[in-house]
């Protein structure tokens, strides 16, 4: 449970995030929108409340890490982590241009605060799966964080780390999948449908539960029962909204990759103060 | 560096995987950081002793190749130092990308062992052959690419790949090889070994074709022709100078690899040739051709990279000198 104060604090911040998404990606004029959108909320619970870290020392050996498996949110982790305090926000408006530490997909090398490189899509779910391995054999008890898209999980790999990731009792490994039910060629459920995904996750040996992506005390409370896991990975399936927040975007599969511009970027932050209106209205 | 080469061209009494593993278990033993990693054929690498030594550092993902390199990037995240193994095939073909962007992209420290190279896979036959991985792993930038050429190499070298911080492709025979330097020879990698000086061709050789180059250059010296003979065991960074060196003192070169043709040792001495000084050039290695089954000899004959061959390429190539 969180206190009301947290919940509107934390439902404000994943809000900012969004704003910060729609003014970088509107900086170069085009990016990855959608399912940046939509893991807002998760990366506000996530930085703002669950996450141990420390933002002016990003490779902090104690840290919890995380692993963005759908590296073409980057859009959304770093303006999670300049809200966070890893580095000014002016940078977030290098999204992209020529010798930019801010590229399309998680770099890190790159970027302060990234904790894997990701890109090609399902790697991500092994590499945090090597990284709480290396984590329980340094004698850490940080947890990885992992995210995964929906249309990612279409990935043979990600079935091989979640075999992987069971066999090796992995309590301190908590992942999401960002259900947003949408990828560039349109609906999972019409182009390689995931069925019951949280049966299949339950199947493969993990805790799993469904909760609402958008909401941040559901989040929180299912992260923080994730971390009682004894001898369990745990999978946290978001329901979600691909372009979550922005009339225009909301639940088009065309809003993967698009174009903002000046008059558009006008227009979804006009949403997003709309939300917040409301938000701190208490409506 | 500082290796001797031995007057006769044996067979190894140990195998390459059981110095392989007795090196990793030597290694683990003075860092905490080593790690392996192997997609079922622990068994066939000979690594359960590793296992039985460093239960808690040994990760055997089961038969998945890209769970099993994406893991190793993982663990490398965190300050291991993960050896992962598998066959050279599935390590390169099978898990590519996974070795791409997770380990090489990522900056990441992953050694990747791939066993069985070329006609040493034998009787698992041509799905199992890897002619291409050199090319592959050359292919990715900032890899170190490497084949250690006996049992006194691998023991040299393993602590110098684990020393260095980026991803290396280690192709290694899995079996007996032939041995080819004396106890205690050292080695430098990116450096190229000169077995033989010789003034009228270089054969520039690696891994199985190395010891088969020694033949020939013996029996080529019966007939009056004198080889050089270089070991070229790192691919990448690849040791310019010594085919510089080489083709200003042969003036005719003959590469042999137990590998395609393409995208390998000839292609990589050919590159160098081309731009710095244009020489005569035969390379020896699988034409273009897939991999099949049988014995490694037969294979090491079907494919021309064995004495016979490389005795017969080298006198074309001094005909092409001549010309």
């Amino acid at each position: 449970m969180l206190s009301k104060d947290k919940k509107l604090e934390l439902a404000l911040t994943a809000n900012e995030i969004r704003k910060e998404i729609i003014k970088t990606i509107a900086s170069i004029g085009v990016g990855h929108v959608g399912g940046s959108l939509s893991i807002a909320d998760l990366l506000a619970v996530l930085y703002f409340d669950e996450m141990r870290v420390d933002p002016k020392n990003p490779k902090w050996e104690d840290r919890d890490w995380l692993v963005c498996s759908k590296g073409h949110a980057g859009p959304a982790i770093y303006s999670a982590l300049a809200l966070r305090g890893y580095f000014d926000k002016s940078m977030l408006y290098t999204l992209n241009k020529p010798n930019t530490n801010l590229p399309s997909h998680c770099d890190m090398k790159k970027t302060p605060g990234i904790d894997m490189t990701t890109g090609s899509l399902g790697q991500g779910a092994s590499a945090a799966v090597g990284i709480a391995v290396g984590n329980r054999l340094k004698g850490k008890d940080s947890y990885t964080y992992l995210i995964l898209g929906d249309g990612e999980s279409q990935e043979g790999q990600v079935w091989e780390a979640a075999l992987s990731a069971a066999q090796n009792k992995l309590s301190h490994l908590i992942a999401f999948l960002d259900n947003n039910k949408l990828q560039i060629d349109g609906l999972v459920d019409e182009v390689c449908s995931l069925g019951d995904i949280v049966a299949k996750f339950k199947a493969f040996g993990w805790n799993t539960v469904m909760v609402d992506g958008h909401d941040v005390e559901a989040l929180h409370d299912a992260i923080e029962a994730a971390k009682t896991s004894k001898d369990k990975p745990s999978m946290i399936v978001l329901d979600t909204i691909k372009g979550k927040g922005v009339k225009k975007f909301e639940g088009q599969a065309s809003c993967h990759n698009a174009n903002i511009n000046a008059d558009l970027e006008k227009e979804c932050l006009a949403d997003l103060d709309e939300i917040e209106k409301n938000l701190r209205e208490g409506k | 560096m500082s290796f001797t080469v031995k007057s006769d061209i044996v067979a190894e009494k140990v195998a390459m995987r059981d110095a392989f593993c007795a090196k990793m278990i030597e290694m683990a033993k003075e860092d905490k950081r080593i790690c392996l990693l192997d997609a079922d054929l622990m068994g066939a690498m000979g690594t359960k002793p590793f296992k039985k030594e460093f239960p808690e550092r040994t990760f055997d993902c089961g038969i998945q190749e890209a769970n099993m390199i994406g893991v190793a990037a993982g663990l490398a995240a965190t300050g291991m130092i993960p050896f992962a193994h598998t066959f050279g095939i599935f390590a390169t073909r099978r898990a590519c990308d996974q070795i791409f962007i997770s380990c090489a992209y990522a900056g990441l420290n992953v050694k990747i062992v791939g066993s069985d190279p070329g006609v040493t896979a034998a009787l698992n036959g041509g799905t199992h052959m890897p002619f291409e991985d050199l090319g592959i792993m050359r292919a990715m930038p900032g890899v170190t690419v490497i084949e250690p050429t006996d049992v006194t190499m691998i023991k040299d070298l393993l602590p110098k790949v684990a020393a260095i911080n980026g991803v290396v492709y280690l192709r290694l025979v899995r079996k007996s090889c032939e041995s080819i330097y004396g106890d205690g020879s050292t080695f430098e990698i990116g450096k190229a070994n000169i077995l033989r000086p010789g003034k009228d061709v270089t054969v520039i050789a690696m891994g199985y074709c190395v010891g088969q180059a020694l033949i020939a250059a013996k029996e080529l010296a019966e007939q009056g022709i004198d080889v050089r003979v270089i070991d070229m065991f790192t691919l990448k960074p690849l040791d310019r100078q010594a085919v510089i060196d080489a083709a200003k003192q042969t003036g005719s070169i003959v590469t042999v690899e137990n590998h395609y043709v393409n995208n390998g040792l000839g292609s990589a001495v050919a590159e160098v040739l081309c731009e710095e000084c244009p020489t005569p050039l035969i390379r020896l290695g699988s034409q273009d051709k897939f991999g099949e089954v049988g014995s490694r000899d037969f294979l090491a004959d079907k494919f021309g990279i064995n004495a016979k061959a490389i005795v017969a390429a080298v006198k074309k190539a001094v005909e092409k000198k001549n010309k």
